[in-house]
């Protein structure tokens, strides 16, 4: 897609100039060299090759506060998609966060016959199969496991939470041995062609195991085979988040739940949110818990603050700002736990919390929502 | 396929540190000692410098192995360097573990600056094992930036 195209669909050339997306993006807040009006204007007004070697093109986070505020409903991210498809043609890169490991391993993930061994941490107790009609889908999360050892993160406990509920619910789910990475970190950085690659793997395994629905925990996948995969490839199956279903159990109260003495939080992930519309589904899981009382954090629901960083691009201290802000208003919440329910807030706020001078300020226990959910089932 | 087996020379990228390794390496060379051309050295300043996304640069690139070769631990140049990288090592192991490579084409040595022949060995050696492996799994992954058509492996 030219800029060209790009501008014309995501209806930039009516910009009013406003600057209501650079006073809400959480980016432009600590790094007062970027600004979304300011690139808007650019790629209407200068030439292509400009805007696309400028460096900020890289620096949004895709979180979509901007469009929701935005009065000429300007479609930002998309336009900064296009805008980075176009921008890896001519090599131009984003600054990749830890060395690039997570890139490298999208890319390495799409070599056709690769074997992999990511199934170790399925236990005994844990029913899955290895075809049928519904398929949980894990995501990278034994990688993020071991890649982020150092800030003794658990990702994989969301994995396991998922499938208990779903064994709950009497639901056998698919897990894929060679399933690839869902390619959105590859996507939003540019590489349009590997994330192709990996997207047909995926599509093509998903198939051969003759899955008709997937259910996901990590909203990054889910908006990925919901929005960007049927954009380039056919797809035949149904996609779920894991809080959808929750909802739906809780509904036809298929679920009990225990008493739990807590206040929490949530935060919620732009990918769920923002992207995909889903705000009630995962309060209405945490409010049927009872005695858990729900606080929203000041800014909470299409309102809601970003964790920082997005795919594994330019970690910087403009990040740790946004993730410390987050944090305080969470901590201000007096709530005992913050829920989350992506895995990459799970990540950064914990790694913003080992910070050695200001972390202890801003300590608050995370727990993801299904972990939160499937400890507080009740057999039976 | 037995033919390309055969006439296979693999490429093996080796991380030596300024301070050990890579005196050893030139010790090596000005000795004379002889060892195996598939091996490129890459000079870094630490073995602790060596994260998980180099090597898996190396491989994504094409790699067949990577040697990661620094002082030992008693010897490093920035007290605790060594240690880092053996720890840095122990996620990288589990990481291309996880994703398919066999264990046996990552490789962490300790070479001091006065072990050339040490060196010559073990370049020797990780030839010999990862001839025998034979190409990696990984396909070189082509990016549409590199301007290049086609698979080059």
């Amino acid at each position: 897609m030219s800029i060209k195209k790009a501008i014309k669909e995501s209806r930039a050339y009516l910009c009013l100039e406003c600057g209501k997306c650079t006073g809400s993006c959480p980016v432009s807040r600590f790094n007062h060299g970027y600004s979304p009006r300011i690139l808007v204007n650019k790629a209407i007004r200068s030439g292509q090759l400009e805007l696309l070697k400028d460096k900020n093109i890289w620096a949004c986070l895709t979180c979509k506060l901007c469009d929701e505020r935005c009065p000429a409903n300007i479609d930002y991210i998309n336009l900064t998609l296009a805008t980075r498809l176009e921008a890896q043609k001519i090599g131009e890169e984003a600054i990749c966060s830890h060395g690039g490991a997570a890139q490298s391993l999208m890319r390495i993930m799409s070599t056709p016959d690769l074997q992999q061994k990511r199934m170790d941490w399925i236990d005994n107790d844990l029913k899955v199969a290895g075809s049928g009609e519904t398929l949980y889908f894990v995501g990278c999360l034994p990688y993020f496991d071991v890649l982020f050892k150092d800030i003794e993160v658990n990702t994989i406990n969301s994995a396991k939470a998922s499938i208990k509920i779903l064994n709950h619910l009497g639901i056998t789910p698919v897990v894929l041995p060679q399933e690839r990475c869902c390619g959105h970190d590859l996507l939003w950085g540019g590489d349009l062609e590997n994330f192709k690659k990996l997207a047909k793997h995926n599509i093509n395994e998903i198939n051969k195991a003759g899955v008709k629905k997937i259910i996901f925990s990590c909203p990054e996948g889910y908006r990925t085979f919901k929005i960007d995969y049927p954009k380039y490839f056919e797809c035949k199956f149904e996609v779920q988040h894991i809080t959808e279903l929750i909802a739906e159990a809780i509904d036809q109260g298929k679920i009990k739940l225990k008493e739990m003495n807590k206040t929490v939080c949530f935060q919620d992930p732009c990918r769920l949110g923002r992207h995909l519309g889903i705000y009630d589904e995962p309060r209405k899981a945490i409010t049927s818990v009872p005695q858990l009382k729900l606080k929203e954090m000041a800014r909470s629901r299409n309102q809601a603050m970003c964790c920082g960083v997005s795919a594994w691009m330019n970690c910087s201290t403009y990040s740790k700002s946004i993730q410390l802000a987050r944090l305080k208003e969470a901590k201000q919440t007096t709530a005992d736990l913050l829920v989350l329910a992506c895995p990459k807030c799970e990540i950064h706020f914990n790694c913003a919390m080992k910070d050695e001078k200001v972390g202890k300020d801003v300590k608050i226990e995370t727990i993801q929502l299904v972990t939160l959910i499937a400890d507080a089932l009740i057999d039976g | 396929m037995d033919s390309q087996k055969a006439n296979f020379e693999p490429k093996i990228v080796a991380f030596c540190c300024n301070w050990c390794s890579y005196p050893a390496a030139d010790g090596a060379g000005v000795s004379r000692l002889q060892y195996p051309t598939n091996i490129r050295i890459i000079r870094v300043m630490c073995g602790g410098r060596v994260t998980p996304g180099l090597v898996l640069k190396a491989f994504e690139l094409g790699a067949d192995g990577v040697l990661v070769a620094t002082c030992h631990f008693e010897d490093c140049h920035y007290m605790f360097g060594a240690k880092k990288a053996a720890d840095v090592h122990n996620i990288t192991e589990q990481l291309t573990a996880m994703i398919g490579i066999e264990k046996e084409r990552l490789v962490l040595d300790w070479i001091s600056s006065a072990e050339a022949t040490k060196f010559a060995k073990v370049a020797q050696e990780f030839t010999a094992t990862v001839r025998k492996l034979g190409p990696s799994p990984i396909k070189k992954v082509i990016r549409v930036s590199d301007n290049q058509v086609g698979d080059v492996k």
